[in-house]
Formats: structure tokens, C-alpha cells, sequence
């Protein structure tokens, strides 16, 4: 199908929007009424057709109004992408791997027309048509990593494995749920992951990492993970939390279901081949409440969700003031009625709401 | 989450190849080159990866890794260089009188435990004998980027010196050869102390060399993350044993010349794998019951895990005893 692409903003006035074809695609994270942290890592080889999961890198109907967003975070801050000199090779596999995986998922929006190490690329969305040499970064107006992340959507995280360990010396990140590449710059797997609770204890890292560590060429690997966000906001960094901290303290009964977003990453994990770094893209979707109780199931489980949650995994995640609000909220679209395993819609065969 | 489960299949994914070259380069060594059945590119590799060569001997599968030697820029074909072992376990014999030009054959995509560390100012690369082989895709790697090596290269006599003349002629300044039969031996100790802070060594070839590397650069001062090694353990063969796998609800037999993997493999356990070798940690099994002796021989495990009787790398390791029940 041909994307329509949408024009909206992720600030000031929050003109973002999700089509019903973007609701029904949205990637809800709970595949039963209840969350704990887990290892829950799955191979990335495709999904149902038309979900997010389908393309190796999903474009939707946000694409051209993420990449103005992110083209403005990057004007008053340069430093949301970095690459320590070492990663230059892994930005080239970067660059590689996206135009391929776009050009053969995405014919009609783009193209990659490769002669040797002369290649030439299309992006017709964004109306590019850039002819440079694979290797030589003159031949780029910035580095590959750079370059390509401009024209792709989510944070970029790209690891360089050592030791038996990855380190995060390269990224792109301008959509991130309250972390920093400035501050993660250089730290290990362990180091930056630090702050989250419990997670640790539990012995989820330990596993993690040694699953990370043999993601292969060829085989990439994805997970999901969620938080919460007032307004739809693409850019919670620490850096602007003087900016965004304070608009949760402006939901109100009256506005909570438009204003309140659940936000999803869909992350994956490829091995690049040429520099043996890892690749970990996160692609953030957003969602109001108000549309997402829209799917009876959905909103029975969010409900449950959030009610259920231990506090301290509320309190890393950003929502503990906010919790009881969102209760009542959501308590209007729990009738009590059973949930279907999964995480699909299932429009045809859950029941309407019962009250 | 499980938004589309898909069952992960053991070892890395496989491309079909057809035999493009068969090369022999001295009495004991041969080149394999290979191409796409498909007639497409090969995935782009990093230096120092290998890849896992399926063989149909017979009714029997030999899955054999072998390092990359061939250029990681040229992505038209990928080439091994194999050792013919008169005593080993019959991969590389049977590759050497078995396999000729186009015979059909399958790779897994390339797996890197032997990585090339790009923050290096210089790589310093010691083979002996055929562990040349990852530094030949080492070398194209790093010439291509104006990398800063040089190669010290260990080798029995000049008959046997697998690449030696082609390297010393292309690369005068940066290759240095030492021949066994004439005494001559890698001068390590002045080496290691004349190098430029941001050095990194590499080592591949006989356990016996890398030892040698390690317990001398740690003795003169060398962090230890700047020291890599790649050994690929062949499985050694033991007294057959018996194991019961609970998952599998089935007891095997565990013969001499083969290995706890192949056995599980043989009988029709999908058992998970990479690297066969005893380094990527893959094929890592928890020991239910065990009244015996544990025979490790991996790289992966720790002592701690290794006196544990708790786990047990099925790709290379062993066991003596009574009882073995493991959770697979
Ligand atoms: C190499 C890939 C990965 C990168 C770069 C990465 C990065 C991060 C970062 C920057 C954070 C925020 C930490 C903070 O509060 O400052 C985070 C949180 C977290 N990460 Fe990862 N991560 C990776 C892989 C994984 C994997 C494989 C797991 C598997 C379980 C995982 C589990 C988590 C969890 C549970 C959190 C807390 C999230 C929340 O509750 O919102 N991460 N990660
Ligand atoms: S398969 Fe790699 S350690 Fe056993």
C-alpha cells in the first residue's frame, strides 16, 4: 500500500495523530493482563503482514514529521549524535543495512542503485537522490550514521562488542524515554543500565548480554518495551526534563485521554557484518489512551496493567503521581470480562464492552 | 511479548555453495573457494570470522568451522584454507579427497569470535602454522583502511610455509617468517616491548603458541584486553558414555570419535550450536544428575562453573562415569 504520510508536530501544539490503520498496527506490549520485566527477546524474521513487525525497518504514516523533529533536536543539539572514532566502519554498516533492507522492503519510497563502491540513493519521501562512494565519508555532507538516521525512524544505539561486552560508543538519539547518549557515551552494558530497578536482581542482564553477545549475522533478534508520556512527546530527554517533567502535572480528568500516551519501543537487534558491532535500533510508537480503549481488549488489559504494576517499576517508569488518574480512566473500559491471549486486537472475536 | 513466535533453529543461518576452486598449496594444506549456488553476492564479513562447513559424508553430517581467509572486500566468493589432520576426525580428510570443483555444499554465515579491535593505533598478528588464516582477511581488511600491522608468522620449514613467500613478497616491510627447521623462533619478549601505547596482539595457531603469548605478555605488563586469541578446540574423542536427555524423554549413546553434539544431533535433538569450537557459549546445557567425572574442555565456562558439575558444553566436553541426565 502507499503511505499517506501525516503532517504534525510532536511540540508545542501536538498535532500528532494516529490513523485508524495505525491503531489497529500499534504494538501493544502485553501479551496477558499482567507485566514483569523478562528476557523477552524473539527473532526478528518478519511478522503478520501490515504489522510493525512485517519489515526489517517499519515506515508509517509519522515518518516525514519524525525526521523534521528530529533534524530540529539535532539544530539546538549536536551532541544527540555521537561516534567515537573507532565506530566509523559500523556507521557504514549502518548505512548499508538500512538503504538494502529499505530499498528491497520499500520499492516504491526508495531506491539503491549500487555500481562497485559508487552507489547511488533515493529516498523519495523526503525528496533525496544522493550519489556517493560506500567508504569514503567526503563523498556524505555528514558521517554515514549520521546520514542514514536522519532518514530513518527510532534512536540508534550502536555497540561495539569487546571482551565479552558491548559498549555504547555511537548513536543517534533524539526520541528517548529520559536517557542520554552524551551521558551513555563509552559506558558498558552493565554501566548503563544501572538505573533500572530490579531488573538486576532478577539476573535479566546476565542473560541479556550473553544472548546479545551471539545475535548473528543474518538473524536478527527484537524485543518491546514501554513507558508512559503526557502530550506526544518524541524527544523526553534529561536534557529538556525542565521542559517536559512539568507537563505531567497538567493531566486532568477532562484531558487524560488525550493527553496521555502509552509508548512503545519496538527494538531490534542486527549484527553488523563488517565491523562486528551491534546494531540496536528503537523505534518509539505513541499512542493516546483514548485510542487505544478504543479495542475493547486493549483497554480491559491496559487497566489491569497499570493497576497491577509494582511501584517500583511506576516509579522508574515516570507515573507513580499519575497512577490513580489513569486508574479511574481506564476503569471505565475494564468490565471484568476475560482477555484473549496475545497481543492482537482480536476486533472480530473479544466482546464490546459490557458497560 | 510474543508478537509472532517463530521457533529459532540451532546454529547460524546457511547459504548453498558450490565449489568454485580447489587449491593445493603444499603437501598438508588446500584452498577451498566457494560461490553462491544462488549466484548472488555473499553477505559482507568482518576479518576473523569463520564459517561452519556442512559435509555429506555419507549418511553422516560433519560440520567443521574454518576461518575466512579471503578478502572481506571481494564479496563474490569466501575461502578456507584446510589442514589436512590424518588424525583427527576425518572433516579435513574428508575434505581434502572428497570434495572437488563444483560439488553443492552449505555455510553457515560468517560468526566473528576473533575480532579485530578497531580502536587499535597497531595490530600485531602471531600465527603458527595454518592459524594464518584469519590474518589473511585481517591484513586485506586492514590495508584497505590504512590500518597500522605487522605479522610474525611461525611455520615448520619453507615447503610447509602455507601463504608465507606470497605474504613476505607483497608486504617486505610488515611480514616476518621464522622456519622451525632452521632454529629460527618469534623473538616475543623484545617484540612485545617495543610496541606503541594503543598496541593490540592477536594470536592464532597451536594451544601450546597461544599460552605462550598470553603468559608472556601478562608477565610483561600486557592488559589482558589487549590480548586475543582464537583456538578452535577440535572435539577430542573418549571412552563412549551414556546420557539421558529429560527434555527429549531419550536416553543416547555417546560413541568414541564423536561428540556429545553430534551424538544429540544424530539421534534428532535440535540442539542449539555456533561455533563447535568450545568458544561462543551457544551450546551451553544445565546437568540435571551426574555420577561421574566431567572431562571440560571449553573455553566458555568458568572454574567456578566447571567445578559446579552444573553445566556442561556438549560440543567438546565429555563425561566418565555411571550417570549423566541433562536438561535438554
Ligand atoms: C544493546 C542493546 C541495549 C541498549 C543500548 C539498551 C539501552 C538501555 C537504556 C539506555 C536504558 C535506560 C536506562 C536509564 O534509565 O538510564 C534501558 C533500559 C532498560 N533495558 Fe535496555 N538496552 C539494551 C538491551 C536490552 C535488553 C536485551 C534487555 C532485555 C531484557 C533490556 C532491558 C531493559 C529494561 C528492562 C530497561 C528498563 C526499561 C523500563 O522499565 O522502561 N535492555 N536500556
Ligand atoms: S557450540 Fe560454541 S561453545 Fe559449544
Amino acid at each position: 500500500m502507499t503511505i499517506q504520510f501525516n503532517n504534525e508536530t510532536f511540540r508545542d501544539d501536538y498535532s500528532f495523530r494516529n490513523s485508524d490503520w495505525a491503531i489497529k498496527r500499534f504494538p501493544f506490549p502485553f501479551h496477558e493482563d499482567s507485566y514483569m520485566y523478562s528476557v523477552n527477546m524473539e527473532q526478528h524474521r518478519g511478522g503478520p503482514e501490515g504489522s510493525v513487525y512485517e519489515k526489517r525497518f517499519d515506515v508509517d504514516e509519522h515518518y516525514l514529521s519524525e525526521m523534521r523533529d528530529r533534524a530540529l533536536v539535532l539544530a539546538d543539539d549536536p551532541l544527540r549524535c555521537q561516534s567515537l572514532p573507532h565506530m566509523t566502519l559500523a556507521g557504514w554498516d549502518t548505512l548499508e543495512l538500512i538503504m538494502v533492507s529499505k530499498s528491497e522492503d520499500y520499492p516504491d519510497l526508495f531506491e539503491l542503485h549500487r555500481d562497485g563502491n559508487r552507489w547511488r540513493w533515493v529516498n523519495k519521501p523526503m525528496g533525496i537522490d544522493q550519489t556517493f562512494t560506500f567508504l569514503d565519508e567526503t563523498t556524505l555532507p555528514c558521517g554515514p550514521l549520521e546520514y542514514i538516521t536522519r532518514q530513518t525512524q527510532g534512536d540508534f544505539a550502536v555497540l561495539d562488542q569487546r571482551d565479552e561486552m558491548l559498549w555504547m560508543d555511537a548513536g543517534m538519539v533524539t526520541t528517548q524515554a529520559d536517557w542520554s547518549l552524551d551521558f551513555d557515551i563509552g559506558m558498558n552494558f552493565f554501566e548503563w543500565h544501572a538505573p533500572v530497578p530490579l531488573a538486576h536482581e532478577m539476573g535479566i542482564f546476565k542473560r541479556a548480554l550473553k544472548f546479545l553477545l551471539n545475535v548473528q549475522q543474518g538473524a536478527p533478534a527484537r524485543r518491546l518495551n514501554w513507558t508512559m508520556t503526557v502530550n506526544p512527546l518524541l524527544d523526553t530527554s534529561p536534557e529538556n526534563y525542565h521542559k517536559w517533567g512539568i507537563q505531567k502535572t497538567t493531566l486532568t480528568p477532562e484531558n487524560i485521554g488525550a493527553k496521555q500516551h502509552l509508548r512503545v519501543e519496538l527494538q531490534t537487534f542486527f549484527r553488523l557484518p563488517r565491523s562486528n558491532a551491534l546494531l540496536f535500533p528503537i523505534r518509539c510508537y505513541l499512542i493516546a489512551f483514548q485510542d487505544i480503549v478504543t479495542v475493547p481488549k486493549w483497554g480491559r488489559r491496559l487497566h489491569r496493567v497499570v493497576r497491577d504494576l509494582p511501584e517500583e517499576l511506576a516509579t522508574y517508569k515516570g507515573f507513580i503521581a499519575n497512577r490513580p488518574m489513569m486508574l479511574d480512566y481506564l476503569g471505565q473500559y475494564d468490565d471484568g470480562l476475560p482477555t484473549s491471549p496475545g497481543v492482537w486486537p482480536d476486533l472480530g472475536t473479544e466482546p464490546p464492552l459490557q458497560k | 511479548m510474543s508478537a509472532a513466535p517463530q521457533k529459532a533453529k540451532a546454529g547460524a543461518e546457511k547459504i548453498a555453495v558450490t565449489v568454485s576452486a580447489v587449491v593445493p598449496l603444499n603437501d598438508l594444506v588446500t584452498r577451498f573457494e566457494f560461490t553462491r549456488t544462488d549466484g548472488a553476492d555473499f553477505p559482507p564479513f568482518s576479518a576473523g570470522a569463520h564459517t561452519v562447513v556442512e559435509m555429506r559424508d555419507g549418511d553422516r553430517t560433519r560440520l567443521n568451522p574454518y576461518s575466512l581467509m579471503s578478502d572481506p572486500a571481494d564479496r563474490s566468493i569466501y575461502a578456507i584454507s584446510v589442514r589436512r589432520d590424518d588424525q583427527g576426525r576425518g572433516g579435513s580428510l574428508f575434505m581434502h579427497t572428497n570434495v572437488k570443483v563444483g560439488d553443492q555444499m552449505t555455510l553457515t554465515y560468517p560468526v566473528n569470535l576473533f575480532p579485530l579491535d578497531l580502536r587499535a593505533k597497531k595490530h600485531v598478528f602471531f600465527a603458527g602454522g595454518i592459524g594464518i588464516t584469519p590474518f589473511k582477511a585481517m591484513i586485506a581488511q586492514l590495508e584497505q583502511s590504512n590500518g597500522n600491522w605487522e605479522l610474525h608468522y611461525a611455520c615448520r620449514t619453507p615447503a610447509l610455509g602455507t601463504y608465507a613467500d606470497e605474504l613476505a613478497e607483497k608486504y617486505a616491510n610488515k611480514v616476518h617468517i621464522y622456519y622451525d627447521d632452521q632454529s629460527q623462533a618469534i623473538p616475543l619478549e623484545d617484540l612485545l616491548d617495543g610496541q606503541p601505547l594503543g598496541t593490540h596482539i592477536y594470536v592464532c595457531g597451536p594451544a601450546g603458541m597461544i599460552d605462550w603469548v598470553h603468559a608472556t605478555a601478562t608477565a610483561h605488563g600486557w592488559p589482558s584486553e589487549n590480548v586475543h586469541s582464537e583456538e578452535f578446540l577440535a572435539p577430542q574423542p573418549g571412552k563412549p558414555f551414556e546420557v539421558r536427555l529429560c527434555q527429549s524423554d531419550i536416553t543416547i549413546q555417546v560413541g568414541e570419535h564423536e561428540s556429545l553434539l553430534e551424538a544429540m544431533e544424530r539421534c534428532g535433538v535440535d540442539a542449539p550450536f555456533l561455533c563447535r569450537g568450545g568458544a561462543c557459549g551457544q551450546c551451553e546445557t544445565d546437568v540435571v544428575e551426574a555420577d561421574g567425572e566431567f572431562v571440560h574442555r571449553d573455553h566458555w565456562l568458568d572454574d567456578e562453573d566447571h567445578a559446579s558439575g552444573k553445566k556442561i558444553m556438549p560440543c567438546v566436553s565429555r563425561f566418565i562415569g555411571k550417570t549423566l541426565v541433562l536438561d535438554r
